[in-house]
């Protein structure tokens, strides 16, 4: 049963394309979503004017690196380990990658 | 014929993917409707929602009304009163969110509100139609929650919880008091604006008295039985301002029943107080244009479906910020400003025909206790079958056996975040 009808893989491909298209947009909404309370502290971006450290260029895996940290209270700040703990592992990582340049 | 073997597929398999990863930012979060949202009240939750939602689909004409031509922030506020800052350093200006972010602003004040026909009538007779309205009011006053007291009394007794005039009169009559004078100041009961500003203000204020007028003495009568951050402020009052601080809970008489403006006194269930500073804060209610557009409930706030802010009353309306019901978010500039862009990403959904997002908040409040000595509280907050809720296990306020060290990072980033935030909204 190696051979099969053309067609049906361009039933599949289209299926597969849109089941790829829909995941990746809904992780960008969710990473959109997730991220975006984090400006009030950190600025527009993750701009910071101010004396509160900025995110905006950090590497993803610095981020969700200091994320887990903090979540687990291997490293200690002072509010980040209150709100590193309301995300999901899963979510850390969506959060991580909004800041890269 | 044409067939495919299995490594053909897998091939075209692999280019599906390719193709559909490449794709995703075009409908990430928005296709782009065109509408017009029109957004009542320029503070921290309108001036956000009106930010993000051009940020997020550049087709949506935005209009921002704002009857004020520059927004004087709540938050901050306290440290003018005690004279760390000046007024014009909590005053924002709204030229970047016209000129840098095509929003339209219009300094006017809405006058009346026709859901049916999503119509806005303005004081000076400009009519606005709209597709979706958002409505962040902030608080307006309950002014008969209190015997003797009206409106008129406002500069006799300010409640400096609207910033600008008043709190700078607050900081005039503070400098103008003698050593050995008396401030009572008199929270409501909840719910309220800013849920740790009271205690905020008692701090700073006991930080200028002990510098300039170490005699004096605040009391804190309150209409509530418990506070915000509460064994935080109360250790840092001892260990800071040692007998200046004197707070009478509500179940003790501290309740305010009564004043007279006159001999400037107010009277609780128990006593009759004289203060030389007396800043009386009223109980509140949702901004007046939200009982004008007929979004209220019985008790003068804001029901909002949770997950979206769209009104339970009026259709194709939102209410963000203070003046809704949030659930478990406080009423604070933080939390307006989260509810802002998750309220710009739901009307973007609404908008495109789409199911809501699933939400998520943060709200991260600081408190000075003095210049170089704060403490926070801080949440994530979900969406759930009960509402907006805390997510479990995160969250909390300082600890509060920390060292000193940690009370002035705090104070540190107090401070950057006033830059942020104010930065976030209105550049």
């Amino acid at each position: 049963m190696s051979k099969i009808h053309p067609i049906s893989y361009l039933i599949l491909f289209l299926i597969l394309f849109f089941i790829t298209t829909n995941l990746n947009a809904s992780n960008e909404q969710r990473m959109l979503m997730l991220a975006s309370p984090c400006a009030g502290c950190h600025g527009p971006d993750g701009i910071s004017p101010g004396s509160i450290p900025s995110l905006s260029g950090k590497e993803p895996k610095y981020i969700s690196m200091l994320m887990k940290a903090y979540k687990s209270d291997k490293q200690k700040a002072s509010v980040m380990n209150r709100i590193a703990k309301g995300y999901t592992d899963e979510e850390i990582e969506l959060i991580s990658q909004a800041f890269k340049k | 014929m044409n067939t495919v073997n299995r490594r053909e597929f897998l091939r075209y398999l692999s280019a599906a993917s390719a193709l559909g990863a490449l794709s995703y930012p075009l409908s990430a979060l928005s296709k782009n409707t065109q509408a017009n949202v029109v957004i009542v009240g320029g503070g921290f939750g309108g001036a956000t929602c009106a930010k993000y939602l051009h940020k997020y689909n550049p087709n949506i004409n935005v209009t921002l009304i704002e009857q004020n031509t520059k927004f004087v922030t709540c938050p901050f506020s306290n440290t003018v009163i005690a004279g760390i800052n000046k007024l014009d350093y909590i005053t924002q200006k709204y030229t970047q969110l016209n000129n840098k972010n095509s929003i339209n602003v219009v300094h006017d004040r809405v006058t009346a509100v026709d859901t049916n026909s999503k119509l806005i009538t303005t004081k000076s007779g400009k009519k606005l139609s709209y597709d979706r309205l958002v409505v962040s009011p902030g608080i307006d006053f309950v002014w008969d929650s209190i015997a003797g007291y009206d409106e008129s009394l406002v500069t006799k007794m300010p409640h400096a919880w609207k910033a600008g005039k008043q709190t700078q009169l607050l900081r005039d009559q503070l400098v103008a008091m003698k050593n050995g004078g008396t401030v009572i100041i008199a929270p409501p009961g909840n719910p309220f604006r800013c849920p740790p500003g009271p205690y905020e203000r008692a701090s700073l204020i006991a930080e200028y008295l002990t510098k300039h007028k170490p005699k004096s003495k605040i009391l804190i009568l309150d209409a509530k039985d418990k506070f915000s951050k509460q064994p935080l402020f109360q250790n840092a009052w001892d260990e800071l301002y040692p007998d200046m601080i004197e707070w009478t809970p509500g179940s003790q008489g501290g309740k305010v029943i009564n004043v007279n403006a006159k001999k400037m006194t107010v009277t609780t269930e128990d006593d009759t107080y004289n203060g030389d500073v007396i800043n009386l804060i009223p109980a509140q209610k949702a901004g007046n244009i939200a009982h004008v557009a007929g979004l209220v409930n019985d008790k003068g706030w804001c029901p909002v479906n949770q997950k979206t802010f769209a009104s339970e009353k009026q259709k194709n309306v939102y209410v963000i910020g203070d003046a809704c019901i949030a659930g478990k978010m406080p009423k604070s500039g933080y939390a307006a400003n989260s509810q802002g862009k998750v309220c710009a990403m739901q009307i973007i959904a609404d908008l495109d025909g789409r199911k809501p997002f699933e939400p998520s908040w943060i709200n991260t409040c600081y408190s000075l206790v003095a210049k170089d000595y704060a403490i926070s509280v801080a949440m994530v907050y979900r969406y759930s079958d009960k509402g907006i809720i805390g997510v479990k296990g995160a969250g909390g306020v300082s600890t509060v056996e920390a060292d000193i060290k940690l009370r002035q990072l705090e104070a540190k980033y107090t401070t950057g975040w006033y830059h942020s935030i104010t930065s976030d909204i209105f550049s």
